[in-house]
């Protein structure tokens, strides 16, 4: 091996007694264990630095970025769904049909790179990767850079972020947005097709009402509960786009990681984004239980 | 009495001989209803053709995959300004014909997507039957297998299998494989659970017929439909995974080509050859959706519950 030559077995018994590679593998694992319970993951072999100090400095990189991608997401897809339910069997709707399917299948990290190459290197109107300039930057309050330009009231900066993130968050919201299409589409349908929305056009009550009060309320409840297990995914789901876009969250942290063999890193960020996954997983429980009070126990 | 009501019965029998000449089979329905969808028949020609280009690659590249030529490096597409027409999709950062090493790239998807269905499907089928009518002990241990499975979001689970295990073309679809069965055996599971109430089943109980028997000969043929439609619809979802772990530089090996390393390929020399990423994406693009289509006309035309009219 390289480098054998210059380690002495002191330096080699030190080593392991440091990283605790010396114990016997199982009070090694209940070591972890009771550590991991405890936010103590150990310490990078890479950024030689406690491993939740450099996960939780990138975590609000990557809760803005989903964030902005969930709300994107939202705010286009519900209303196409709606409209393609309500319009169902034209040709509009086999148009935005075809196109969430599109969407769905269209593989995020190639989509991304088609956005570069047209609107940072051909037309240039938006930035490369990165999260911002650098002559920009504002001290750090909460982590995320659209509240942190705000607080420190500088229009600029603000503006620098929001370009710097319009790339990603559209990348990211695309697929997301296409499923949310999907699901609000199919329940819309099904939703139009009960009585009380007959009879509340019996009642004379315009179609726009109709469909925006009284059937919407009910069509969004799969979409809610879609949209928190997405959220779910994403947070942890978003390292290939991360490392597209160089953003500096945690994805591309763990894909830096994975590459570097920095295992503590990897086993806390794995360990983490389940348990992100788990919570969402439940808050899409509790949502659910919230929107429809039939599944109520 | 007794002799015209054996004769009205014979006749009643008759009468339903008769009729089951004429009926057609509900497969052939259904199939009648897939056919008659233009888009899905489209859709459904395309993975057919993609699955012949992948078998028989080296008949439709023009060019073999891996040879370099740096005198064609970063060469345009063949109708752009220094393109020709004997690299018609032009050539990568290496001098490679982009369309033969698409050609080839067909080869990886199409292998993983297949064997990674195939064998989870497998895998689900067995272990969905064994826990869904046996129950017991059996059906807690592979249960809770399933519930942990399932509470790892796919690709992180997937990267963090591929970085212990190394990268690979065996080790990507094992690593799919770890994670894909779960979909199919709770599919199986929970159809076995409803139908091993029926009384087809119960009658072959009480027949005395084995365990083995029953799962495989009275409850998988009626179960197999709703199986089978969830297998095609997952198929593109892995092709999709396979080309993300091959992006990240964690799947497929260079200089094999694969569609994801292509797009990776091309993401250094996104400033002066666009052509490198974006063919290759299209080719994802492209089997993906007529995946899509394909699998979900298929569920709308032989499973009834999903059918939207």
């Amino acid at each position: 091996m390289l480098g054998d030559q210059h380690v002495t077995p002191e330096m080699e018994q030190a080593l392991r007694e440091d990283m605790g590679l010396d114990l016997p593998i199982h009070e090694r694992y209940f070591k972890f264990l009771s550590n991991a319970s405890k936010g103590n993951f150990g310490r990078s072999f890479f950024h030689r630095r406690p491993v939740m100090e450099v996960i939780l400095e990138r975590l609000p990189a990557t809760i803005e970025l989903t964030l902005c991608a969930m709300v994107m997401a939202m705010v286009i897809s519900i209303p196409l769904g709606v409209l393609s339910a309500v319009k169902k069997g034209t040709l509009y709707d086999k148009t935005s049909v075809v196109t969430a399917m599109t969407g769905v299948s269209m593989p995020g990290f190639w989509f991304g790179i088609i956005l570069i190459i047209i609107f940072a290197i051909n037309l240039q109107w938006l930035p490369v990767s990165g999260r911002s300039v650098f002559a920009l930057r504002v001290p750090s309050i909460t982590g995320m850079l659209l509240i942190d330009t705000l607080l420190a009231g500088r229009m600029d900066s603000f503006m620098d972020a929001v370009k710097h993130l319009i790339l990603p968050t559209i990348t990211l919201g695309m697929a997301m947005g296409a499923t949310l299409m999907q699901v609000t589409r199919a329940s819309m349908m099904e939703v139009l097709k009960q009585d009380y929305i007959l009879f509340a056009e019996a009642k004379g009550l315009k179609r726009t009402r109709v469909t925006f009060f009284h059937a919407l309320k009910n069509a969004l409840i799969p979409t809610v509960t879609v949209a928190a297990i997405q959220t779910g995914q994403l947070l942890g789901g978003n390292m290939i786009i991360e490392t597209i876009f160089g953003w500096p969250g945690v994805g591309s942290l763990v894909v830096r990681a994975i590459f570097s063999r920095d295992y503590p890193l990897v086993q806390a960020a794995v360990l983490i984004y389940v348990l992100i996954y788990v919570i969402m997983n439940f808050v899409a429980d509790l949502l659910y239980t919230v929107l429809n009070p039939k599944v109520r126990i | 009495m007794n002799i015209t009501d054996t004769n009205s019965s014979e006749n009643r029998i008759d009468m339903i001989e008769k009729t089951e000449v004429k009926t057609v089979s509900l497969f052939s329905i259904n199939m009648k209803n897939f056919l008659g969808n233009r888009l899905a028949v489209i859709a459904s020609l395309i993975v057919i053709f993609a699955v012949i280009v992948s078998i028989f690659s080296s008949f439709f590249a023009p060019h073999d995959p891996n040879k370099t030529d740096l005198f064609l490096r970063l060469q345009p597409p063949a109708w752009m300004d220094g393109g020709e027409w004997s690299h018609p999709l032009g050539a990568d950062h290496l001098g490679r014909d982009i369309l033969s090493r698409i050609v080839y790239g067909t080869r990886v998807s199409i292998i993983v997507g297949f064997s990674v269905i195939f064998i989870a499907t497998a895998v689900g089928i067995l272990t969905g039957l064994m826990a869904g009518y046996l129950k017991g002990k059996f059906d807690l241990v592979i249960s809770t297998i399933v519930d942990i499975l399932l509470g790892f979001p796919y690709l992180i689970f997937a990267i963090a299998l591929m970085a212990v295990m190394g990268p690979g073309f065996q080790n990507i679809i094992l690593a799919l494989v770890y994670k894909e069965w779960v979909i199919p055996c709770r599919v199986v599971r929970g159809e076995t659970l409803a139908v091993k109430e029926i009384e087809y089943v119960e009658a072959a109980q009480a027949l005395g017929a084995s365990t083995f028997h029953i799962m495989l000969k009275e409850i998988l043929p009626n179960i197999l439909s709703p199986v089978i439609v969830v297998a095609t619809t997952r198929m593109a979802t892995v092709i999709i995974l396979e080309s993300s772990l091959s992006f990240l530089g964690l799947g497929v090996q260079p200089p094999m080509a694969s569609w994801g390393n292509m797009v990776a390929d091309g993401r250094e020399f996104m400033l002066e050859a666009w052509w490198v990423s974006t063919f290759s994406g299209i080719a994802i693009l492209i089997l993906v959706l007529s995946m899509n289509i394909a699998s979900l006309s298929l569920r709308d035309a032989f499973d009834p519950r999903f059918s939207e009219s």
